[in-house]
Protein backbone atom coordinates (compact mmCIF):
# COMPACT_ATOMS: atom_id res chain seq x y z
CA UNK A 1 0.00 0.00 0.00
CA UNK A 2 3.13 2.26 -0.10
CA UNK A 3 2.81 3.39 -3.33
CA UNK A 4 -0.85 4.00 -3.20
CA UNK A 5 0.26 6.05 -0.38
CA UNK A 6 2.46 8.51 -2.23
CA UNK A 7 0.87 8.56 -5.50
CA UNK A 8 -1.78 9.96 -3.30
CA UNK A 9 0.31 12.25 -1.42
CA UNK A 10 0.42 10.72 1.80
CA UNK A 11 4.23 10.86 1.66
CA UNK A 12 5.20 9.73 5.51
CA UNK A 13 4.24 6.44 5.10
CA UNK A 14 5.64 2.86 6.49
CA UNK A 15 5.11 -0.59 5.94
CA UNK A 16 2.81 -2.47 8.15
CA UNK A 17 2.14 -5.83 9.51
CA UNK A 18 -0.28 -6.33 6.58
CA UNK A 19 -3.63 -6.04 4.35
CA UNK A 20 -5.37 -8.04 7.29
CA UNK A 21 -3.30 -6.75 10.57
CA UNK A 22 -1.71 -3.68 9.90
CA UNK A 23 -0.80 -3.16 13.54
CA UNK A 24 -0.17 -6.69 13.82
CA UNK A 25 0.78 -10.37 13.15
CA UNK A 26 -1.71 -12.94 14.15
CA UNK A 27 0.87 -15.88 13.46
CA UNK A 28 2.80 -14.26 16.39
CA UNK A 29 2.40 -15.55 20.34
CA UNK A 30 0.25 -12.75 22.24
CA UNK A 31 3.54 -11.58 23.70
CA UNK A 32 5.60 -11.04 20.48
CA UNK A 33 2.65 -9.65 18.43
CA UNK A 34 2.36 -6.82 21.38
CA UNK A 35 5.80 -6.16 20.99
CA UNK A 36 5.86 -5.83 17.24
CA UNK A 37 2.58 -3.59 17.43
CA UNK A 38 4.26 -1.55 19.99
CA UNK A 39 7.66 -1.02 17.98
CA UNK A 40 5.78 -0.75 14.71
CA UNK A 41 3.83 2.31 16.73
CA UNK A 42 7.23 3.63 18.17
CA UNK A 43 8.24 4.10 14.18
CA UNK A 44 5.05 5.83 13.25
CA UNK A 45 5.82 8.51 15.79
CA UNK A 46 8.87 8.60 14.61
CA UNK A 47 7.81 9.16 11.10
CA UNK A 48 5.55 11.97 12.36
CA UNK A 49 8.61 13.86 13.61
CA UNK A 50 10.67 13.72 10.31
CA UNK A 51 10.60 15.78 7.37
CA UNK A 52 9.46 14.91 3.84
CA UNK B 1 -32.26 29.26 -43.28
CA UNK B 2 -31.94 29.07 -39.36
CA UNK B 3 -33.34 32.98 -37.74
CA UNK B 4 -30.22 34.31 -36.25
CA UNK B 5 -29.29 33.30 -32.51
CA UNK B 6 -29.08 36.19 -30.50
CA UNK B 7 -25.92 36.45 -28.51
CA UNK B 8 -24.82 38.50 -25.61
CA UNK B 9 -20.78 38.38 -24.51
CA UNK B 10 -19.43 39.03 -21.17
CA UNK B 11 -16.09 40.29 -20.71
CA UNK B 12 -14.10 42.01 -17.93
CA UNK B 13 -13.24 45.93 -17.66
CA UNK B 14 -9.73 45.53 -19.80
CA UNK B 15 -11.76 43.26 -22.72
CA UNK B 16 -14.09 45.37 -22.57
CA UNK B 17 -12.09 48.38 -23.06
CA UNK B 18 -12.88 50.46 -19.68
CA UNK B 19 -9.63 50.27 -18.43
CA UNK B 20 -6.86 47.73 -16.89
CA UNK B 21 -5.99 46.66 -13.22
CA UNK B 22 -6.72 50.25 -11.83
CA UNK B 23 -10.35 49.93 -13.34
CA UNK B 24 -10.64 46.67 -11.51
CA UNK B 25 -13.21 48.22 -9.12
CA UNK B 26 -15.96 49.32 -12.09
CA UNK B 27 -19.03 47.88 -11.39
CA UNK B 28 -21.40 46.16 -13.68
CA UNK B 29 -22.04 47.70 -17.34
CA UNK B 30 -23.62 47.40 -20.39
CA UNK B 31 -22.76 48.35 -24.04
CA UNK B 32 -24.52 47.75 -27.36
CA UNK B 33 -23.04 44.83 -29.83
CA UNK B 34 -19.60 44.07 -30.01
CA UNK B 35 -16.94 45.49 -28.12
CA UNK B 36 -12.79 44.06 -28.04
CA UNK B 37 -12.35 40.88 -28.90
CA UNK B 38 -16.81 40.63 -29.54
CA UNK B 39 -15.54 41.69 -33.23
CA UNK B 40 -13.74 38.66 -34.00
CA UNK B 41 -16.79 36.35 -32.35
CA UNK B 42 -18.92 38.01 -34.50
CA UNK B 43 -16.83 36.92 -37.28
CA UNK B 44 -16.76 33.37 -35.89
CA UNK B 45 -20.49 33.25 -35.53
CA UNK B 46 -20.94 34.97 -39.38
CA UNK B 47 -24.54 35.02 -40.24
CA UNK B 48 -25.51 32.58 -37.67
CA UNK B 49 -25.82 34.84 -34.59
CA UNK B 50 -25.71 38.57 -34.05
CA UNK B 51 -23.72 40.04 -31.11
CA UNK B 52 -26.87 41.87 -29.53
CA UNK B 53 -25.14 43.30 -26.50
CA UNK B 54 -22.09 42.63 -24.25
CA UNK B 55 -21.98 43.30 -20.54
CA UNK B 56 -19.01 43.25 -18.60
CA UNK B 57 -17.88 44.34 -15.05
CA UNK B 58 -14.42 44.81 -12.95
CA UNK B 59 -12.50 42.20 -11.53
CA UNK B 60 -12.28 42.88 -8.28
CA UNK B 61 -15.65 44.50 -7.82
CA UNK B 62 -17.27 41.01 -9.44
CA UNK B 63 -15.28 39.19 -7.10
CA UNK B 64 -16.21 41.45 -3.91
CA UNK B 65 -19.75 41.64 -4.84
CA UNK B 66 -20.60 38.44 -7.09
CA UNK B 67 -24.25 37.85 -6.36
CA UNK B 68 -25.29 40.86 -6.92
CA UNK B 69 -23.83 41.55 -10.25
CA UNK B 70 -24.54 37.98 -11.16
CA UNK B 71 -28.25 38.55 -10.31
CA UNK B 72 -28.02 42.40 -12.28
CA UNK B 73 -26.50 40.79 -15.46
CA UNK B 74 -28.09 37.90 -15.50
CA UNK B 75 -31.33 40.18 -16.04
CA UNK B 76 -30.01 42.56 -18.28
CA UNK B 77 -29.34 39.09 -20.45
CA UNK B 78 -32.86 38.45 -20.13
CA UNK B 79 -33.91 42.31 -21.40
CA UNK B 80 -32.07 41.60 -24.57
CA UNK B 81 -34.08 38.14 -25.17
CA UNK B 82 -30.59 36.36 -25.81
CA UNK B 83 -30.45 32.71 -26.46
CA UNK B 84 -26.90 32.74 -25.92
CA UNK B 85 -24.47 33.82 -23.54
CA UNK B 86 -20.66 33.47 -24.28
CA UNK B 87 -18.07 34.34 -21.21
CA UNK B 88 -13.97 35.49 -22.03
CA UNK B 89 -12.04 34.25 -22.67
CA UNK B 90 -10.65 34.49 -19.43
CA UNK B 91 -7.25 32.63 -20.24
CA UNK B 92 -5.40 32.01 -17.07
CA UNK B 93 -6.93 35.18 -14.85
CA UNK B 94 -8.70 33.37 -11.86
CA UNK B 95 -10.82 36.07 -10.82
CA UNK B 96 -11.95 36.88 -14.68
CA UNK B 97 -12.32 32.85 -14.95
CA UNK B 98 -14.67 33.00 -11.93
CA UNK B 99 -16.97 35.59 -13.26
CA UNK B 100 -17.37 34.11 -16.40
CA UNK B 101 -18.36 30.41 -15.05
CA UNK B 102 -20.58 32.56 -12.69
CA UNK B 103 -22.34 34.42 -15.22
CA UNK B 104 -22.91 31.34 -17.31
CA UNK B 105 -24.07 29.24 -14.78
CA UNK B 106 -26.55 31.96 -13.54
CA UNK B 107 -27.82 32.32 -17.45
CA UNK B 108 -28.58 28.70 -17.78
CA UNK B 109 -30.35 28.03 -14.67
CA UNK B 110 -32.10 30.89 -14.31
CA UNK B 111 -32.73 31.59 -18.16
CA UNK B 112 -32.35 28.44 -19.50
CA UNK B 113 -30.12 29.49 -22.20
CA UNK B 114 -27.39 28.45 -23.80
CA UNK B 115 -23.90 29.41 -22.44
CA UNK B 116 -20.54 28.53 -23.02
CA UNK B 117 -17.29 30.33 -20.97
CA UNK B 118 -13.74 30.25 -22.34
CA UNK B 119 -10.61 29.52 -19.85
CA UNK B 120 -7.29 27.70 -19.28
CA UNK B 121 -7.89 24.36 -18.14
CA UNK B 122 -5.50 25.36 -14.57
CA UNK B 123 -7.93 28.29 -13.98
CA UNK B 124 -9.94 28.43 -10.86
CA UNK B 125 -12.98 29.28 -12.48
CA UNK B 126 -12.23 26.06 -14.32
CA UNK B 127 -12.30 23.45 -11.14
CA UNK B 128 -15.52 25.30 -9.69
CA UNK B 129 -17.65 25.09 -13.09
CA UNK B 130 -16.67 22.84 -15.89
CA UNK B 131 -18.89 20.21 -14.16
CA UNK B 132 -22.08 22.70 -14.61
CA UNK B 133 -21.35 24.29 -17.91
CA UNK B 134 -19.59 23.69 -21.01
CA UNK B 135 -16.04 25.79 -20.84
CA UNK B 136 -14.03 25.82 -23.73
CA UNK B 137 -10.15 25.24 -22.92
CA UNK B 138 -8.04 28.42 -24.41
CA UNK B 139 -4.91 27.90 -22.92
CA UNK B 140 -3.03 30.61 -20.85
CA UNK B 141 -2.49 33.51 -23.12
CA UNK B 142 -4.23 35.85 -25.51
CA UNK B 143 -2.31 34.36 -28.45
CA UNK B 144 -5.25 31.99 -28.58
CA UNK B 145 -7.64 34.34 -28.66
CA UNK B 146 -9.19 33.61 -32.07
CA UNK B 147 -8.87 29.92 -32.45
CA UNK B 148 -10.97 30.12 -29.09
CA UNK B 149 -13.40 32.56 -29.95
CA UNK B 150 -13.84 30.17 -32.84
CA UNK B 151 -14.91 26.81 -30.92
CA UNK B 152 -16.79 29.09 -28.32
CA UNK B 153 -18.95 30.44 -31.06
CA UNK B 154 -19.39 26.86 -32.88
CA UNK B 155 -20.40 25.30 -29.43
CA UNK B 156 -22.61 27.84 -28.42
CA UNK B 157 -24.32 28.21 -31.79
CA UNK B 158 -24.46 24.42 -31.54
CA UNK B 159 -26.41 24.44 -27.50
CA UNK B 160 -28.22 27.13 -28.73
CA UNK B 161 -30.02 24.76 -31.24
CA UNK B 162 -30.09 21.97 -29.01
CA UNK B 163 -27.50 20.11 -31.45
CA UNK B 164 -25.88 16.87 -30.16
CA UNK B 165 -23.03 18.07 -28.61
CA UNK B 166 -19.56 16.17 -29.47
CA UNK B 167 -16.93 14.66 -27.00
CA UNK B 168 -14.63 17.12 -25.27
CA UNK B 169 -11.67 16.52 -27.54
CA UNK B 170 -13.86 16.94 -30.41
CA UNK B 171 -15.49 20.21 -29.42
CA UNK B 172 -12.76 21.66 -26.93
CA UNK B 173 -14.25 22.00 -24.07
CA UNK B 174 -12.74 20.96 -20.59
CA UNK B 175 -14.16 17.03 -19.92
CA UNK B 176 -17.42 17.05 -17.50
CA UNK B 177 -17.42 14.05 -16.13
CA UNK B 178 -20.39 13.05 -18.13
CA UNK B 179 -20.40 9.35 -19.55
CA UNK B 180 -22.63 8.98 -22.52
CA UNK B 181 -22.83 4.79 -23.39
CA UNK B 182 -22.23 4.13 -27.00
CA UNK B 183 -22.12 1.67 -29.46
CA UNK B 184 -18.89 0.56 -31.60
CA UNK B 185 -18.41 -2.22 -34.06
CA UNK B 186 -15.32 -3.51 -32.08
CA UNK B 187 -15.47 -5.68 -29.57
CA UNK B 188 -13.44 -4.19 -26.20
CA UNK B 189 -11.00 -7.45 -26.50
CA UNK B 190 -9.68 -6.18 -30.28
CA UNK B 191 -9.83 -2.57 -29.10
CA UNK B 192 -7.23 -3.55 -26.28
CA UNK B 193 -5.15 -5.59 -28.34
CA UNK B 194 -5.37 -2.47 -31.39
CA UNK B 195 -4.06 -0.28 -28.36
CA UNK B 196 -1.30 -2.57 -27.03
CA UNK B 197 0.08 -2.62 -30.79
CA UNK B 198 0.21 0.85 -30.84
CA UNK B 199 1.95 1.44 -27.55
CA UNK B 200 4.38 -1.17 -28.72
CA UNK B 201 5.00 0.41 -32.58
CA UNK B 202 5.29 3.93 -30.12
CA UNK B 203 2.07 5.24 -31.90
CA UNK B 204 -0.30 7.69 -30.33
CA UNK B 205 -3.27 5.76 -28.66
CA UNK B 206 -6.13 7.32 -26.30
CA UNK B 207 -7.32 5.17 -23.62
CA UNK B 208 -10.98 4.75 -23.05
CA UNK B 209 -10.97 5.35 -18.85
CA UNK B 210 -9.85 8.53 -17.50
CA UNK B 211 -7.96 7.79 -14.72
CA UNK B 212 -9.00 9.52 -11.69
CA UNK B 213 -7.02 12.61 -10.24
CA UNK B 214 -5.21 13.05 -7.16
CA UNK B 215 -5.06 17.07 -6.27
CA UNK B 216 -1.71 16.88 -4.76
CA UNK B 217 -1.85 17.69 -0.80
CA UNK B 218 1.35 19.15 1.02
CA UNK B 219 2.61 17.24 3.83
CA UNK B 220 2.30 19.18 7.28
CA UNK B 221 5.28 19.95 9.28
CA UNK B 222 6.82 17.38 11.26
CA UNK B 223 6.54 17.06 14.65
CA UNK B 224 8.83 19.33 16.78
CA UNK B 225 8.10 17.53 19.99
CA UNK B 226 6.20 14.08 21.11
CA UNK B 227 6.29 15.47 24.30
CA UNK B 228 3.71 18.20 23.69
CA UNK B 229 1.64 15.79 20.37
CA UNK B 230 -1.48 15.47 20.56
CA UNK B 231 -2.42 12.17 18.47
CA UNK B 232 -5.53 11.12 17.02
CA UNK B 233 -5.74 7.70 15.30
CA UNK B 234 -8.06 7.17 12.37
CA UNK B 235 -8.32 4.44 10.01
CA UNK B 236 -9.89 3.45 6.31
CA UNK B 237 -10.21 -0.35 8.14
CA UNK B 238 -13.83 -0.12 8.61
CA UNK B 239 -13.37 -0.57 12.54
CA UNK B 240 -16.81 0.06 14.48
CA UNK B 241 -18.83 -0.12 17.34
CA UNK B 242 -20.16 -3.47 17.90
CA UNK B 243 -23.20 -3.40 15.92
CA UNK B 244 -22.10 -0.33 13.73
CA UNK B 245 -24.35 2.10 15.18
CA UNK B 246 -23.61 4.97 12.71
CA UNK B 247 -24.21 1.89 9.59
CA UNK B 248 -20.98 3.44 7.65
CA UNK B 249 -20.55 1.13 4.42
CA UNK B 250 -18.27 -1.68 4.39
CA UNK B 251 -17.43 -0.69 0.92
CA UNK B 252 -18.25 2.72 -1.41
CA UNK B 253 -18.02 5.02 1.62
CA UNK B 254 -19.66 8.36 2.11
CA UNK B 255 -19.11 8.45 5.47
CA UNK B 256 -17.44 7.73 8.73
CA UNK B 257 -17.93 6.77 12.09
CA UNK B 258 -16.76 8.56 15.47
CA UNK B 259 -15.66 6.43 18.12
CA UNK B 260 -14.97 7.37 21.92
CA UNK B 261 -12.21 5.94 23.50
CA UNK B 262 -11.80 7.74 26.84
CA UNK B 263 -11.17 5.27 29.21
CA UNK B 264 -11.01 2.94 26.46
CA UNK B 265 -6.99 1.10 27.07
CA UNK B 266 -7.64 -1.88 24.97
CA UNK B 267 -9.87 -2.44 21.95
CA UNK B 268 -12.16 -5.75 23.07
CA UNK B 269 -13.28 -8.17 20.52
CA UNK B 270 -16.62 -8.27 21.75
CA UNK B 271 -17.17 -4.09 21.54
CA UNK B 272 -15.52 -3.57 18.20
CA UNK B 273 -16.14 -5.08 14.74
CA UNK B 274 -14.80 -4.42 11.76
CA UNK B 275 -16.81 -3.76 8.79
CA UNK B 276 -15.07 -3.55 5.48
CA UNK B 277 -15.84 -5.78 2.21
CA UNK B 278 -12.38 -4.82 0.37
CA UNK B 279 -10.60 -7.26 3.19
CA UNK B 280 -10.88 -10.54 5.05
CA UNK B 281 -11.68 -8.97 8.50
CA UNK B 282 -11.41 -12.36 10.55
CA UNK B 283 -7.87 -10.98 12.43
CA UNK B 284 -8.84 -7.58 13.24
CA UNK B 285 -12.19 -8.86 14.69
CA UNK B 286 -10.25 -11.72 17.10
CA UNK B 287 -8.53 -8.69 17.89
CA UNK B 288 -8.93 -4.40 16.54
CA UNK B 289 -6.03 -3.51 17.61
CA UNK B 290 -4.68 -5.43 14.93
CA UNK B 291 -6.64 -2.91 13.42
CA UNK B 292 -6.41 -0.11 15.50
CA UNK B 293 -3.39 -0.15 17.90
CA UNK B 294 -5.51 1.29 21.10
CA UNK B 295 -3.77 -0.85 23.49
CA UNK B 296 0.18 0.05 22.46
CA UNK B 297 -1.15 4.16 22.19
CA UNK B 298 -2.81 3.88 25.60
CA UNK B 299 0.60 2.85 27.47
CA UNK B 300 2.87 4.79 25.46
CA UNK B 301 0.30 8.09 26.61
CA UNK B 302 1.06 6.35 30.10
CA UNK B 303 4.89 6.33 29.82
CA UNK B 304 4.95 9.68 28.14
CA UNK B 305 6.31 9.41 25.04
CA UNK B 306 3.62 11.88 24.22
CA UNK B 307 1.38 14.28 25.52
CA UNK B 308 -2.22 12.87 24.71
CA UNK B 309 -3.98 10.41 23.02
CA UNK B 310 -7.14 12.22 21.63
CA UNK B 311 -10.87 11.25 22.96
CA UNK B 312 -11.82 9.75 19.39
CA UNK B 313 -10.90 7.21 16.84
CA UNK B 314 -12.12 8.61 13.48
CA UNK B 315 -13.20 5.62 10.70
CA UNK B 316 -14.47 4.48 7.18
CA UNK B 317 -14.66 1.71 5.31
CA UNK B 318 -12.44 2.57 2.09
CA UNK B 319 -13.09 0.12 -0.08
CA UNK B 320 -13.79 1.01 -3.71
CA UNK B 321 -13.98 4.48 -2.59
CA UNK B 322 -14.89 7.24 -5.01
CA UNK B 323 -12.32 9.80 -5.00
CA UNK B 324 -14.82 12.29 -4.44
CA UNK B 325 -16.21 10.91 -1.32
CA UNK B 326 -12.98 9.91 -0.06
CA UNK B 327 -11.02 13.42 -0.75
CA UNK B 328 -14.61 14.69 1.03
CA UNK B 329 -14.64 12.29 4.00
CA UNK B 330 -11.17 12.85 4.44
CA UNK B 331 -11.59 16.42 4.90
CA UNK B 332 -14.03 16.36 7.11
CA UNK B 333 -11.99 14.54 9.84
CA UNK B 334 -8.72 16.51 9.34
CA UNK B 335 -11.32 19.66 10.04
CA UNK B 336 -12.73 17.87 13.41
CA UNK B 337 -8.81 16.83 14.58
CA UNK B 338 -7.92 20.48 13.85
CA UNK B 339 -10.49 22.15 15.83
CA UNK B 340 -9.81 19.58 18.14
CA UNK B 341 -5.63 20.73 18.85
CA UNK B 342 -5.08 17.37 17.10
CA UNK B 343 -1.70 17.51 16.34
CA UNK B 344 -0.56 14.19 15.11
CA UNK B 345 -2.26 11.19 13.00
CA UNK B 346 -1.61 7.64 12.70
CA UNK B 347 -3.74 5.69 10.29
CA UNK B 348 -4.21 2.62 9.82
CA UNK B 349 -4.90 1.17 6.35
CA UNK B 350 -5.72 -2.18 4.94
Amino acid sequence: MIPVAKEVGSLRAIASGGIVSPTGNPELSPEKEKAFRRELVLRALKTLQQEV
Amino acid sequence: MNTKIRVVQYLNQFFAQIGGEDKGDVGPGIKDGPVGPGRALQQALGDNGEIVATIFCGDNYFAEHQEEVVDELVQRVAEFNADLIIAGPAFESGRYGVACGAICQAAQQKLGIAAVAGMDEDNVGAGLYRKSIYIINSGETIARMVPTLERMAALGLKLARREAIGKPADEGYLARGIKRNEFIAKPPAERAVDMLLAKLRGDEFHSEIAPPKFAGSKPAAPLSDLKTAVIALVTDGGLVIEGNPDKIEPGRPTRFTTIPINGVNSLAADKYDAVHSGYDTAFANQDPNRLVPLDTMRELEHEGKFAKLHEFVHSTGGAHAAVENATQIGRQIADQLKAAGVTGVILTST
